[in-house]
Formats: C-alpha cells, structure tokens, sequence
C-alpha cells in the first residue's frame, strides 16, 4: 500500500473515455450528448496531465490547457446551436432533427 | 498512503458521477454528475503536480463551462428525454463492443507503456503558474496567440448563431 501507480490514472483515464463514448452514442437528446463530448475531452486531458508527470515535462499540460480553451469555445458554439435548433424546430431529441437523412 | 485513499476515492466519483451522466434520463442531473467528474479530476490533477490545470479546471469547467450548460438547460425547459427506437445492432453488440473498448485499452496500458514511475504527492510540482507561463509565452507562443483568435471567432459566431432563423 504505497504510492498510486500511474496506470491506474490512465486506466480511469480510458474508463472516462468509454463511458462518454457510451453516452455520446446511446443518448437521445442533444444537451446529453453534447455533455458526454465533454467527459471525453476531460479523460484525455486526464492522461495528458499523467503523462506529463512521468516524463517530468509540464508540455502536456499546455497541451491540456489548449484541450480546455477549445472546450470552452466549443460549448459556447455548440449552446448556441441548440438554440437555434430548439428555436426552430421546437425539440431537443436527436432523431428528430433528421433533415439530413435520405 | 494519503494519496492512495485520495486517488480511490476520487477515483470512484469520478467514475459513478460518469455513470450517472449517462444514466439519467434528466439533462438537469447528467449537468450535475458532469460537475463532480470536473471537480474529482481538479483533485486529480493536484495528486499529479498540476496545480495551474486543476484551478483552471475549476474556473473554466467547473465554473463557465457548466454554467452555460446549466443555463441553457433552463432556458429550454428541457425535460425528461424520450427514449425511442434503437438499432438492433446497438441494442445487441453496444455493451460488448463497449467492454472491449475498455479492455482493450487497458490491456494496452498494461502491456505495451513501459514501466512508469508511481505517483507520489509533492514529489514534483511543475506545474505552478510560473512554469505554464513561462512555456506558453516562450515556446507555445504561436498557438496561444493563434488560440486567442480561436475565442474571437467562437464569441461571434455564438452571437450569430443564437438569432439565426433556419429554412
């Protein structure tokens, strides 16, 4: 009973991934989805930060710094998509906004 | 010792509030557990030396992130989701094929990175606002300029695209 392993951060790492994978494509409203993008960019920015602690170099933490600003800029596109979206065609639910599809 | 009880226990909110996200059928809850995944791994990040990233962690998800979440969420008055027809093929091979994504990536943590060093509180601090600093205004200096742009362009086209009129 020492000290943590740092595979086990990367592990919970890809555990975060899946589970927004799992929300992103099973989820039915848009909002959801949208939030479980956002799990997924936080478990990557999880081992960034892992790994930046192994090889002693705090690159991958700018990295994950960036990951956040384009988070951050991708939600506010995103919110006001579904704005729009719900403005005018009145609903959240994903495959109800299928004008898209053949 | 202490970091070891902290990681496990910050590690399962992390993973149940995960859970919880994509349990709930209210977007309202889902919000919420996003909070607590955002704020465990703040606590994460500090175990790792990232003292800079676990505050920004907070103040830009935890904190703007989530408020415009939350925000729209109330504006909409989105409720309960409706759940609807899956494919066949996602209600047979999804749990599997999600498992062996999981697996997978384990097996490959394990197996393939070569031995690392075990993390130990306060043995390395790199990453105070001195050192993000220095590094984003030296070497990253191109991104973070070009990032700024980023912003601009994201900060106009939410206020274009919040009145736009489809069809």
């Amino acid at each position: 009973m020492g000290h943590v392993p740092l595979s086990w951060y990367l592990v919970l790492s890809a555990i975060l991934f899946a589970l927004g994978v799992a929300g992103f494509v099973y989820r039915k409203s848009i909002i959801t989805v949208f939030m479980s993008i956002e799990l997924m960019l936080n478990a990557v920015n999880l081992s960034f930060v892992a790994f930046s602690y192994e090889l002693r170099r705090i690159d991958g933490q700018i990295f994950s710094f960036f990951v956040m600003v384009v988070a951050a800029a991708e939600a506010a596109v995103g919110l006001a998509i579904i704005l729009t979206i719900f403005k005018n065609r009145g609903t959240l639910q994903i495959d109800e906004v299928d004008s898209m599809k053949l | 010792m202490v970091d070891t009880i902290l990681f496990i226990i910050f590690a399962i909110v992390a993973i149940v509030s995960g859970f919880n996200l994509v349990l709930q059928k209210q977007p309202i809850a889902s919000a919420l557990s996003l909070i607590g995944v955002m704020g465990s791994l703040a606590v994460l990040y500090l175990l790792l030396g990232a003292e800079f990233l676990a505050m920004a962690q907070m103040i830009v998800y935890g904190g703007a992130v989530m408020v415009l979440f939350v925000l729209v969420i109330m504006l909409l008055n989105a409720g309960r989701e409706k759940s609807s027809a899956k494919s066949w093929f996602a209600q047979i091979a999804g749990l599997p094929l999600l498992l062996c994504l999981v697996a997978l990536l384990g097996f490959l943590i394990r197996a393939i990175l070569p031995p690392m060093r075990s993390v130990e509180f306060g043995s390395w601090v790199g990453g105070t606002a001195e050192h993000i600093g220095q590094l984003l205004f030296t070497t990253y200096l191109l991104p973070f300029e070009v990032i700024s742009i980023l912003i601009l362009i994201a900060i106009l086209g939410a206020v274009v695209l919040a009145q736009k009129e489809l069809d």
